[in-house]
This record gives C-alpha cells, structure tokens and sequence, in this order.
C-alpha cells in the first residue's frame, strides 16, 4: 500500500506531496531528495531504500514522481500505478513538464485523491475520471441529482470503466497494433537476442453497451479451429500455420472478461469510452527484422579508424520505413571525423560520442551505406575501445512480430446497429526498441 | 589562483565553468564536457602550434573536468609542455595539472623530471618554488629516487634565497616521511643544523620540522641542534612581543616554532652542558611565568597560542623528568587548568598529568590535586574528559589515599558512562588489590564492585578474589560472613553468586556457628538463587553443594534431595546432569574419611602476575598502561611483599639482579605450603609441587656442578651410573671438537655398538653416555608400530645451546622405515632432561638402523655425537605360541634351501639357560616349550610385521655346552628376514 506520493522538479524542490499513511514522515521527502536527486553516484535502481523506507520512482523528461511506503507492496503494482498516473496527467494537461505541473496543482490534489485510497490504487480510468473531474469546474447549475448519482453508481457499478446512455452518431472504432522491436546482433550478422513487445490500443466512438470480441493470428486459437475442421480445411492449416503468431505473454485490460480467455483463448469485452490499451504482448519467435546492420570497422595505426556501416531493409518494397537514425559511436579520443553518405545526412556529434545518421524515408529492400574516416588523438591510456554497438531507431507500417487482427465484431443487442455498421480503422506500427549491432 | 583574478584571465574556462554549474541534469553536464573535450582533443590535434595562452586554457579545463571525476587520458604532453614556459602563470598551471594528474608510471615523467630540474637549476627563486612544491605535492618514490640527492643541496647552498629554503626544508621532510631510504645522509646533516640560526624564523621553522623527523631516526648526527634550539628557543621566548615582526601571532613570539623546538628536544635526553642546561631551565621557567601573566589580549588566538606552548614546554619538562623543581610548577600551572572553563584545557591538563604522576618527583604535587580530579569526575559534562579524570585517579593512586580514590571510583561508577564502565571496574580491581592493607577492605571493595556493575566484571575480576581469599587465611571468615550478607539481597548479580558460591562452599563452616547463618540457612540461601542462574554457574553451585556435604554433615540428606530431584539427574545440560549424578554416588557411597579427603579445602594458588592487569594492558593496547605500570611496579614492588617480610624475601629483594629473583619471589611470597595436604588427592590439583624442590636446589646450589636431581624425573628403567667430575677438559672427548660446522655427522660413538647390542633383546636402557650427555631410551612396540621415547639429559651445571637431534637413514632404509619425530628445545638447561618421541613405522624388512646424530654447544665447543638407534627388525616380532606337531609341520614346510639360515658360533657369554631363555623371549619370538625332542635345545616361533607382509618365523638354537658352540637355525619365509634375524640373534649368546 502505497503511503505517499511526491512529485519533484530537476532540482529536488517538492511540486507535489502527497501523504497517505500514517508511517511516512515529512522527512521522507528530505530523504528521497538526498539521496537519489542528489546523489554523488547516479542511482539507477528505480526502487531505494532508505532507512526502512522504500521509494519508486519514474522519470518523465525532468520531473521525478515518486511512491513511497514502508510495506512490502507489489512492486510492480506500484509501478503500474505511476505510470498509469502518468497517463492520467497526461490526459488531461498533456506533457508532464514542471510549468503544467504547477498549474494544474488543484487538479493534481484532486485526482490522487481520487484514485488513491489509503493509498490503495483506485479506479484510474481517464474516461471514467473525466466524467466527474473536470478541469472547467461544472457548466450547468442544472446537473441534476440524477446524473450524480448516475456517476456514483457507475464508479462503483460492475462495469465501473464506461456509462451508460452513450450516443454516436457515427459509430467508429479505431485499432492500433504498436510494436518495439528489440535486437542484439553479433558483427558477423548472427542473432544474439531479439524479442517484440506490443499494445494493442484501441479508440471506440460506440453507442450503447456494445460487446466486442477481438481476434487475431494467436497460434493457439488458429491450431484449435484447425483441428476442429481438420477434414475440411486441411490445405488452409498448411497456409496458416505459417501466418500465426506464438505469443509468449499477454496481459489485458481489465474490461477483458478473463474467464472467457482462459476457457476459449476468445477475448471478447465492453469497452471503455474513447482511447484504451486493450492489450500488451511478447513475442521471441519468427521475427521480422526490418533492417538489417552490417559494420566494418577499421583501425589503421593509433592515430586513425576507418568505419563503413551498411544497412539494408529487408520488407515488402511497397512500404517506406520512416525516422531512420544510425548511430555510430565513436571512441573517446576522437579528434576529429569526415562522413560521406549516399542517402540521407550524416553529423559527428561529440557531446554524445557518436556519429548520427539520419534517413527521413527509405523502401524495403533497399540498402544504402555510410563511410566515415576518424582521426584519433594518441593518448597515454593503454586501455583499448570497447567498442560499443551500433544502435538505430526506426519506424515501419507493419507489425514484426507478424500478428495481424482478423477481425473485431461489435454486437449491440439493445440498438438498432450491427456489426456492420460500425466503421473500423486498423493501423500497425512497427518501431524500434533496442535494436543493436556489434561491431 | 592569482593568475585567473588577474588581467589575462581566461574567459573561455570561465564560460565552461558557468555553463557545467547552469546544467539542469547530469545528463546535460556530461553531454557538455563530451563537446569540449572533443573540442580541446581537436584543438591539440590541431597541426598548427598552439600559443601559450590557449595551451594554459585548455589544460585548465582539462585540470576541472578531472576534478568533477571524470577520466582524462590526454593532454599530459601539453601540460608538459607548459613547464618549460617562462611565463609564471603558464609554468603553475603546468605544475597544476602534473601534480593533480600524473601518476608515477607515466611515460611523460623522464620529462617531467627533467623540466624540474631545469627549474631547480635556474637562479629564479619562483621557479625553483614551483618546483619543490610539485615535487612534494606528488611526493612518491619515483621523485624521491630523483630528488632526494639534489634537495639537500640547494637547502645548504648558501645563495638560496630564505623563501626557497623553506620550501626546500619542508620538501624535502615529505620525502623523508615517503621513502627514507632514498634520503642520503652526509656532510649536509650539520649544515641542516646551522639552519637554526637562520636569520628568517621561516626557514627555521621549516628546518625544525625537518630536523625534528630526521634527529628521531638518527639521534646522533644531529645531536649538535640541541645546544642551538635551547638557544634559539632562549631568544624567542625572552624577546619582546614586538621584535619579531611577523612572525608574532597574537602577542606570542613565534609560538609554532617555540612548539617544534620544544618537541625536538624532546627527542633528546636533557642536556649535559650545564650552561644549555642552565639555558634550558631558564626558558622553561620563562615559559611558566609567561603563564601566570595576565592575558595581553582576550582573543582565543592568544591564549590558544599561549597555551600550545606551555603544554610543549610542560611535556618536555616530563621527558626530562630531572628538575624536581620545573616538575613542581608545570604540575600547579596544570592544577590551575583543571578547573579552567575551557574544555580543551582541563582535558589536556589532566592528560599531562596523567604522565606527570609517573614521575617520583612530581607524584607528591600531583596528590595535591586530588579533590580537584574527583570533582572533576563528579561534574565533568564531557565523557571524554572524565575519562581522563579516572585514568589519572588510576596514576596517582599510592597506599595513602587508595581507600579514597577507590572509594571514589566506586561512587562514580553507579553513573559512569556504559563505554567507561568495564575499564573503571578493571582499574577499581587492580587498585584495591594493589593497595590493601587491610583485606577486609579488599573484599568489601570487590563485593560492592559486583554488586554495583555486576555486568562489566570480568571472570578476571572474580577469579581474582577467590584466588587472595583463598590464600589467605585472615580474611577468609570475613569474606564468608559478607558473602552472605551480600547474597540476602533479594536481587543480587550472578558473579555474586558465583562468588558466594565458591566462597561458602570452601569456607562456610568458618560462619556456621552463628545461628542467622546455620548450615541449613547457608544451603537454602544459596538454592534460592539456583534457578535463576545459567548453567555455569548452576554447575559450580552443584560443586558447593557436595563441598558442605563434608563440611555439615548434618545437611547431607537435604542436599542428596537436591542431588536426586528430577531437574539435577536429569538435566537437559550433560555438564550438570553428570555433577549432580556423579556428586551423589560420591555422597552416598564414600566414607566420611574419604569425602573429607576429595573434599578438602583448596590448596592455595601460585601466586602469579594479576591476570586483571593482563586484562587492562590487552585493553588498553601496549605502550600506553604498560609503561606506566612499569613505571609503578618499579617503585612499589615491595608493597605487598613487604606485608609478610620473611627472612628469605629480605634476601630476594637483596639481590635484585638474581635471574631466579621472579620465580623465587613468586615461591616466597606466596602462601606457605601445608605440607599436611601436599599429597593428598583433591578435585583441582596443582602442578606446582613437583617444580618446588628443583628450584629451590637448582638456586641454592648454582655455582656447583651438575646437580644430581637431572635425572629426577626420568630414566626411571635406566641404570644410573652417576658420576660426574666437573666438564673441565672440555675437548678431551669422543667428539669431533673441530668439526664446527652442523652439517657433519660425527663417526658413530664408540661403545655404541655394543649398547646397541644389548638393546636388541630389550626396549628400555641408557643407550648412550658421557660427561656430558647421557641419552636413554624407552621403547614399546606394536605389530608394525613402535614409539620410541629418547631422553637426552644435561649431566652439566650449564646450557646446551644450538642443540639440535636428527635421524638419518639410509636411503634404502627411508623406504622400508618411517620414522617421525618433531623437533626438541633447542636449549637445554643444565641439569635439565628433554624428551623427544620417535614414532616408528616398519614397512617392510630392513637390515641396517638408523642413525642418530646430536649436535650442540657446551660452552664455547661445538659437540657432534652420533649413536646407532635400536630399531631392529626383530621388535616387530609377535610371538606365536604352537604345539609340538604344528612346529614341525611348518618347520617342513620351509624347506627350501633360501628360507633356512644356519650359524654355528662359539658362545661369547657363559651358558646359561635362564639367561638364555630371557633372551630368547626378549628377542620377541614365542619360546616353546617341550617342542624338541633334546630338551636342552631351545625353539621359537613368531611372525615379523611389516605394514606390506607378515613373515612367519621358526627358530631353533641348540647349545653344546662341551664345545662351548651354539647352532642356530632360522627359517621364515623370506631369506633376508632370516639373513638379518640370524645375525642379530647370533651376537647375543
């Protein structure tokens, strides 16, 4: 149970405090401040304990929040609730800087009073904290006692996360696939470690209670329906075999009706009201590498290094990859570089020790090269360079894990529309994560 | 750092510097450093030369990312560069960043060092400053193995400006303190001295810090500066307060300087030039005055300065400890400081007086200040203060006001801080050990002791007065009577307990006659405490228990009770629970007579060093009780001796230089031994006895030959043939008086054959003598195994030095015996006996034996004896007895023409058949009996064992007696073993 939460700006200076429990002092405040704000070494544990007193924090651009408590909570709970804290803030004022922090401080009160109790996590759904924390402060006098009361029994309602009564004229659903791809691959171009992590976002502009039910290219689900109409469909099995996905772990959101998955492996809920995370998963299996790295690295006598890294997309031509960056890092006794790139443009950027390549677009099976001369300067450490890998960030118009949606079916027993009026928008999205060569 | 204040300041660092300070993460500070070392490693990478100035920049922004802790591995050669510039300020950065950044195993230093020593070299008085200060900034071996010779040099050189001397002086300290080795000593070593007459205090002051370090490693080469300090110390102390310029701190002429002069005669004993002598006290006493005169200003400074110099003044007084009259001073100038209201200043004074208590001529003054000391530890707020406070009670403590100071010590201790405490209960011991007169009071002291901070009392401490009660007999009633007392109490500590225990166990009845403290009353006084006690002590009441059973017969049933109930017999505890079952059979079986016998008091204990004192000292960490202990014990060693003054202890104290003084000293002034309960059987049981007559004869007779007791305690089966004319001629005998050298083995003594003969039918005897040595052996064998005890007795009055046995063995006989032995004191005393134990494996048979080889030095000789040691193959024999048929059955079945062995030989001895007989069984082998048909032939049967085969053995010796011949026949299973056995056998009839 969380006992408290604080909310600092770069320096230590306290924006928010917020005391749950008895057992947390004011001077716990003090005490995060010093010894992780301040501290000499950088602390990089994102749990601290000091003096029998546990701090979680996360970072958001300059502002530390942190959670604190002298039991022995859930961990990952306590996270899960930071970040989701962040989203919540988020959601109301946008970025999460130290000036919207300061002026939003009422609101900020109000919604950790809302969804802490005693410091146990409550309901932390945006939507269903919008409908009644409000940043205009109330419109109408004439709210009537019915809607308050409607509200009430909504939050504490079984379906706590959507109201009822809901009204589109257009009913819209929008479906996300976000993927980070994650890889570490030896110079030779062998597979070290590579593992996709996703989410599932969904968007419902959707009247009414409507029930849904969302299905994809889960090995599992496709292996069962194969077996079931083995006979008949003996020839798809082969062709979907190679089209299903093994997913590795998966957790949902809570308006995911869990039973039902653990009978059927169907995933089927009523969803919230405006954007959600309907699911996150892992993969490690059949993976598709967008870009594949080659480096050749050089050194001619102390003085000079001679590096040519080559990249090469490796997916359908049709699509363009987009937000290409290549950095090379460069060893800490650089004295000076000259880049030459075919496509793109290439700078040394000596704060961070790395040689940064940047491509705005590029289509699939394409390879483009960059060669670099870098001029050392002797020093008198006989330590060698070690040599740190090669990373890159992009962004590609597929999923590479290789899940694809095949269907999600809306059912609205009570109004009059059907499935097939409900207008949906499937997007994926492919980024990278840390997708690394050695070199 | 001028440079920077100045005109040419170097913007460029300053805008780095406010541009790292303005970072709001680590993160952007370290992206900024990343961008301006990439600068700077371009701007040096740079082919163009850089200018002075830019160099100077970036070396200083190099020097300040290192200082904010990151790594710089480049720049050093620019930094280098910079030295050899002429500008000051380029020159001090270089030397900057050199003393900050170079490690010693750079390439760069042959470089660097060299710009040094242009430095060095170069008449610029800055510059060589510069210099000397990068040298003792970096200050490692490496620079001392440079330098160390140069130094000297220019400190000595007389056109060295003053600034550069003292740098010099003090650089040169710092090599010393890293590496003195490397430091030379010479001809430069007086003319350090003459340093001291130095016209700028600065450079004198430096040179004493120098010379102070140096004169405590090598006190002779500069014995000289002593007659110069006093007279330096002299004119500062005596000049006005202005004559000094600026060098006077707060109205205080030159008080860092007076402080080091004065600890440099510390170093030194007083002087014995009675004019410096004359000087010398005139300055101390110029030092006291000044004391005594009214501040000349109220300012800390003042008085601070003021005082640092009267407390080195009064610490050299201390270490002279020769003017009975300075002593007497520096101890009332202390009493006045103890009841100053600075802090600082009582805790030093009583520090200092502390050390001035040890001195005989100051003790007396110290005394004075008693009550002063004890308020101090009643009302000090400082613990660390009253610390002090109890440890120069401790040192002033004497016969005359022990009663009080411990009294005092007691009162303190019921408040005293927790950390204090057992160190306050240790020294509370030792004094009212050391200084009762009345053991009464020791008791009560003890008692209150335990009672008071029963937690903090060591075993030491306990076991300590059970030791003095018990040795004395006048105050034994007493402590029984308040042992009992003191355990009515309803709560009472555990070490009381045990105390009472002991106490009333051993002399309970010497109380008994009272009716408040009846046997009865006694026992269930001390059962009441029984179950709230742990096991140790539970355990020791259970031995008092069975104590009053033979003091109180009357109570024995109730004990036996206690004895027998369910939580005694059996107890969880193995300990009690065998007391308490052994302790009652021993009351229910045994007579009156002989529980009175097991029972019976304890015999008084050796009296030894106090084991309490061992305490402190190990507490305390040597040096700093134990001098002062010394100290003490010097001058109250007849304190308790002289209690009990005995003709005898007059004589010890007599003859102090005695080497046997402590050990008779301790015999004398011991308790007098009963000699009714000397042999009696007891629970504990001292060794002492047996050591008594040996000393006391061993110091009596000390000018006479050797004593007759040597072989006292040993050789019990040796046939003594003690004759013993004084070892004159020492080289007259059997020994290689020239071979000096230890590795030689001296030729086998002659006669040892034959004793080595006689040993093959026996295990015990002397195996070897002369007037100087005799060596016995005892040997028991067993299957493969023996052990073999070697004696080696000094027939001389005087030490076997060097004395070194050793086994040798042939390399063919290593393989077939293992012997094992550890090796002996390399001293023996005259008169005295070592043993050595050879533990003996046999592996397989073997026909020669080993050899043992003693060297030692008697006097100014170097003695070398070698003797054949007994180790034959027939010890392994395990005698087999058999019937007649049996005997010859096998005595058939060793036919072959190797396994018998025949030897006809004419007999050496008269035959006789007992003697015969005798030796046959001594031999080891089985002598059967009505086997042969001829009943004068003898037969023998037995197995050798060896640790890879048994040999089985059958022998047969048929004497004819007209002829004066014997025939021996041997047959075993394996042909030497006969070969050997026959031989062996043969040589003994």
């Amino acid at each position: 149970m969380i006992g408290g939460l604080f909310i600092y700006n770069h320096k230590g200076e306290v924006l928010i405090s917020r005391v749950y429990r008895d057992d947390i002092g004011r001077n716990a405040v003090d005490a995060f401040r010093v010894n992780v704000i301040h501290a000499r070494q950088q602390v990089r544990s994102p749990v601290t304990n000091i003096a029998r007193t546990s701090f979680f924090h996360v970072k958001r651009s300059n502002i530390w929040l942190a959670a604190v408590t002298k039991q022995n909570v859930n961990a990952a709970m306590v996270f899960e609730f930071l970040y989701k804290m962040c989203d919540v803030m988020t959601a109301y004022f946008g970025k999460i800087s130290e000036e919207n922090i300061k002026n939003n401080f009422v609101l900020i009160y109000e919604l950790l009073d809302e969804i802490l109790d005693f410091g146990y996590p409550q309901n932390s759904e945006t939507g269903a904290l919008k409908t009644f924390i409000t940043q205009q402060g109330i419109k109408s006098q004439l709210q009537t006692k019915e809607e308050q009361s409607q509200i009430t029994s909504q939050v504490t309602g079984q379906i706590g996360w959507r109201r009822e009564g809901i009204k589109y004229r257009r009913n819209e659903l929008f479906l996300d696939v976000l993927e980070s791809v994650n890889l570490l691959m030896s110079p030779q171009g062998q597979v070290l470690s590579a593992h996709v992590s996703g989410r599932v976002v969904m968007k419902s502009y959707l009247s009414g209670m409507p029930e849904c039910k969302f299905g994809m290219n889960d090995k599992i689900v496709i292996e069962k329906q194969g077996k079931g109409t083995a006979d008949e469909t003996g020839k798809s099995e082969l062709g979907s075999g190679k089209q299903s996905i093994a997913i590795d772990d998966c957790t949902f959101h809570q308006c995911v009706r869990l039973s039902k998955f653990d009978s059927e492996r169907s995933i089927s809920f009523i969803p919230p009201d405006g954007e959600f995370e309907l699911m996150r998963y892992r993969t490690t299996k059949d993976i598709i590498l967008p870009f594949r790295v080659i480096p050749l690295v050089r050194e001619v006598g102390r003085t000079k290094l001679e590096v040519k890294v080559v990249i090469k997309s490796n997916f359908k031509p049709s699509l363009l990859a987009q937000k290409i960056e290549v950095r090379i890092p460069t060893p800490l006794n650089t004295s000076g570089v000259q880049v030459i790139c075919m496509k793109g443009k290439a700078k040394y950027k000596a704060s961070e020790n790395a040689i940064v390549w940047k491509i705005k677009r590029m289509a699939g099976m394409k390879e483009s090269q960059i060669s670099a001369e870098i001029e050392l300067l002797p020093t008198n450490d006989k330590k060698k360079w070690a040599r740190p890998p090669i990373s890159m960030n992009f962004e590609v118009p597929f999923a590479p894990s290789g899940l694809k949606v095949r269907y999600l079916k809306v059912f609205e027993p009570k109004l009059n529309y059907s499935d097939h009026d409900v207008i949906k928008w499937v997007r994926y999205i492919g980024r990278s994560g840390i997708y690394e060569t050695r070199c | 750092m001028p440079a920077v204040s100045k005109g040419d300041g170097m913007r460029g660092l300053a805008v780095f510097i406010s541009d790292i300070r303005n970072c709001k993460s680590k993160e952007a500070e370290i992206k900024r450093i990343n961008k301006e070392l990439a600068n700077i490693r371009s701007k040096f990478k740079g082919d163009k030369a850089l200018d002075g100035y830019s160099k100077k920049k970036y070396v200083c922004k190099l020097l300040f990312i290192f200082l904010l802790g990151h790594d710089i591995d480049f720049g050093h050669m620019e930094a280098v560069n910079l030295l050899s510039s002429n500008r000051y300020t380029e020159k001090q950065i270089g030397y900057l960043f050199i003393s900050v950044l170079v490690n010693s195993n750079s390439e760069l230093i042959r470089l660097i060092n060299n710009a040094i020593k242009n430095d060095l070299a170069s008449r610029n008085p800055t510059f060589m400053g510069l210099a000397l200060h990068c040298i003792a900034n970096v200050g490692s071996r490496e620079m001392a193995e440079a330098f160390a010779g140069e130094i000297p040099k220019i400190l000595v050189a007389g056109d060295t400006m003053d600034s550069v001397k003292q740098s010099a002086a003090l650089c040169l300290l710092r090599l010393y303190r890293t590496s003195p080795d490397f430091v030379p000593m010479g001809d430069w070593t007086s003319r350090v001295v003459h340093l001291l007459n130095d016209q700028h205090l600065g450079v004198v002051t430096a040179a004493t810090s120098l010379i102070t370090t140096l004169a405590q490693k090598n006190p002779e080469e500069f014995k000289t500066s002593v007659s110069l300090a006093v007279s330096r110390l002299s004119r500062i102390v005596t000049s006005a307060s202005t004559d000094l310029q600026d060098y006077t701190y707060y109205f205080v002429p030159a008080p860092w300087l007076s402080v080091k002069l004065l600890r440099l005669l510390q170093c030194y004993p007083p002087p014995e030039d009675a004019a410096v002598r004359g000087r010398l006290t005139e300055c101390l006493e110029t030092i006291l005055n000044k004391a005594q005169e009214p501040p000349k200003s109220k300012k800390v400074q003042h008085s601070n300065a003021k005082n640092a110099v009267l407390f080195e003044a009064i610490s050299l007084i201390i270490h002279h400890d020769s003017e009975p009259n300075l002593l007497v001073r520096a101890c009332n100038q202390l009493g006045q400081f103890l009841q100053h209201r600075e802090t600082n200043l009582r805790y030093l004074a009583l520090e200092s007086m502390c050390t001035l208590a040890s001195s005989e001529f100051s003790h007396e003054a110290v005394k004075t200040h008693i009550e002063t000391v004890i308020n101090a530890l009643k009302t000090e707020r400082d613990v660390s203060v009253r610390q002090r406070a109890v440890d120069l009670l401790y040192a002033m403590c004497d016969r005359s006001n022990a009663q009080q100071i411990v009294a005092e010590m007691l009162n303190y201790l019921e408040t005293a801080d927790y950390s204090i405490r057992e160190e306050i209960v240790l020294k509370v011991a030792i004094l009212a050990e050391k200084y009762a007169v009345d053991y009464t009071w020791y008791v009560d002291t003890i008692l209150n002791l335990i009672r008071i901070a029963g937690d903090y009392v060591s075993e030491e401490v306990w076991y300590r007065v059970i030791q003095i009660v018990i040795n004395r007999d006048d105050v034994q009633g007493y402590a029984a009577k308040t042992v009992f007392e003191a355990l009515q109490a309803p709560a009472c500590h555990e070490n009381l307990v045990k105390v009472g225990g002991y106490i009333l166990g051993e002399f309970g009845n010497l109380i008994a006659g009272d009716p408040r403290s009846s046997p009865l009353i006694q026992f269930n006084l001390l059962h009441s405490k029984f179950h709230l006690c742990s096991v140790p002590t539970r355990a020791l009441l259970l031995s008092t228990y069975i104590k009053f059973v033979n003091l109180f017969p009357e109570i024995k049933t109730t004990i036996q009770d206690v004895l027998r109930s369910d939580s005694q017999l059996k107890n969880a505890d193995v300990e009690l629970q065998q007391r308490a079952v052994e302790y009652l059979r021993l009351s229910t079986i045994a007579s009156t007579d002989i529980l009175a016998t097991v029972l019976e008091e304890m015999p008084p204990f050796p009296e030894r060093e106090s084991s309490i004192l061992a305490k402190l000292k190990k507490k305390k960490g040597p040096g700093t009780v134990t001098d002062l202990e010394e100290i003490k014990k010097e001058r109250n060693s007849d304190v308790n001796g002289g209690t009990e003054s005995t003709p005898v202890n007059a004589s010890t104290v007599a003859l102090p230089d005695s080497p046997l003084q402590g050990s008779l000293a301790e015999l004398v002034t011991g308790p007098r031994p009963r000699p009714s309960r000397l042999n009696s059987s007891r629970l504990a049981i001292h060794n002492l006895q047996t050591g008594v007559p040996c000393l006391f004869k061993g110091f009596f007779t000390s000018e006479s030959t050797p004593s007759p007791s040597a072989d006292l305690l040993g050789l019990g089966a040796a046939p003594l043939t003690s004759s013993a004319p004084p070892p004159s001629s020492t080289g007259s005998l059997l020994v290689d008086v020239f071979s000096d050298s230890a590795s030689v083995v001296a030729p086998l003594a002659p006669g040892s054959e034959d004793n080595f003969a006689r040993f093959v039918c026996k295990n015990n005897g002397v195996l070897f003598e002369n007037q100087l040595l005799q060596i016995g052996l005892k040997s028991e064998f067993r299957q493969n195994l023996g052990r073999m005890f070697i004696f080696y007795g000094n027939k001389t009055s005087t030490q076997f030095l060097n004395f070194t046995p050793t086994l040798i063995c042939s390399d063919e006989l290593q393989s077939s015996l293992n012997l094992q032995t550890k090796p002996v004191d390399p001293t023996v005393d005259g008169g005295a006996q070592v043993q050595q134990v050879v533990n003996i494996e046999c592996i397989s048979d073997f026909m020669e034996a080993p050899i043992l080889n003693i060297q030692f030095r008697y006097g100014g000789t170097f003695q070398n004896i070698s003797v054949k040691l007994p180790i034959t193959l027939n010890k392994f024999f395990q005698p087999t007895e058999m019937a007649s048929q049996d005997f010859f059955q096998r005595w058939k079945q060793l036919s072959n023409p190797q396994q018998e062995m025949q030897n006809i030989f004419k007999a050496k001895h008269p035959m006789d058949t007992e003697i015969t007989k005798a030796k046959i069984i001594g031999f080891g082998s089985a002598l059967l009996e009505e086997v042969d048909p001829n009943p004068a032939n003898f037969v023998g049967a037995g197995i050798i064992h060896t640790k890879t085969t048994q040999i089985g053995c059958l022998l047969r010796l048929e004497p004819n007696l007209q002829a004066q011949m014997y025939r021996l026949t041997l047959r075993t299973s394996k042909e030497t073993v006969s070969q050997r056995l026959c031989e062996l056998l043969s040589e003994q009839f």
